[in-house]
């Protein structure tokens, strides 16, 4: 059976925290291995401070949606925000590149995000957001490791 | 939620950190960082993270632009305690190849006197 849920928050920092205990929370039953719950909260983290910093410019009348949705094991994580939006997406996705050097960020959210997750589908328009998907399997995997 | 602790040892500076790293915390490591570095002199830093049970890219940019401001006084930097998830990212960002990692911080301690000995 499918089980979706949803939350929305404004584009603030002391918000990623509670945003990837949240998935994390909701995917624990799943009964995840400890570093595929860790993997899942650092997409959900990376995703979130896009949405924040980048798509919201540290705006924190911005808001950031999540919706999350488990079946057959797997979880499917949209993170969407109306912000900026990315102008080129495959300049995005390459390690170390970042628009904000002043900031330190170190311009591997996105290669992390491919690099933890199954499946990462990117959409953006600079005139209505970024929508960041991905699928990650969780339930199922433990047994391949009983010798 | 982030605590910071440093302790300095000559020219070597060790940081602890415990909590997650993430943006909404890396801006207060940095300062504390950055002014310890500079209040210390320091030449060697080692970031203790084995309290850190999870830290983004953030912590990366962070330690990154830390290495960038020993590495100008021709300093190192060590990384020690990381757990399966932080060392991925340090894997997946190529940081090992311009840092040393240690299991523990006093490996890191007695590897920097070591190298020390030997330049004397």
């Amino acid at each position: 059976m499918q089980n979706t849920m949803t939350i929305s928050f404004n584009a603030l920092g002391e918000n990623e925290a509670f945003s990837r205990v949240a998935v994390a929370s909701f995917a624990a039953k799943l009964n995840p291995t400890v570093d595929d719950l860790a993997e899942l909260k650092t997409a959900v983290s990376e995703a979130v401070t896009n949405a924040i910093i980048h798509g919201y410019d540290s705006n924190p009348a911005g808001i950031v949606y999540i919706s999350a949705t488990i079946e057959d094991g797997e979880i499917d994580v949209v993170i969407r925000d109306e912000g900026r939006g990315i102008g080129d997406i495959e300049q995005a996705k390459e390690p170390l590149f970042t628009t904000k050097p002043d900031m330190e960020r170190a311009g591997m959210g996105f290669t992390i995000m491919e690099h933890f997750t199954d499946l990462l589908e990117i959409e953006s328009s600079t005139s209505s957001g970024t929508i960041v998907r991905f699928k990650k399997q969780l339930a199922g995997k433990r047994a391949n490791c009983v010798k | 939620m982030v605590t910071m602790k440093a302790e300095a040892r000559g020219k070597v500076l060790i940081i602890r950190l415990t909590g997650e790293l993430d943006h909404y915390y890396s801006e207060q490591v940095k300062e504390f960082t950055e002014q310890q570095i500079e209040a210390n002199q320091t030449q060697h830093l080692i970031w203790n993270l084995s309290g850190l049970p999870f830290m983004d890219s953030s912590g990366l940019g962070v330690i990154l632009g830390r290495y960038r401001q020993v590495n100008e006084m021709g300093g190192s930097v060590t990384v020690c305690g990381l757990n399966t998830q932080v060392k991925r990212l340090f894997q997946l960002s190529g940081l090992f190849k311009i840092m040393y990692v240690d299991q523990t911080e006093q490996e890191a301690l007695n590897r920097l006197e070591e190298s020390s000995c030997k330049t004397r």
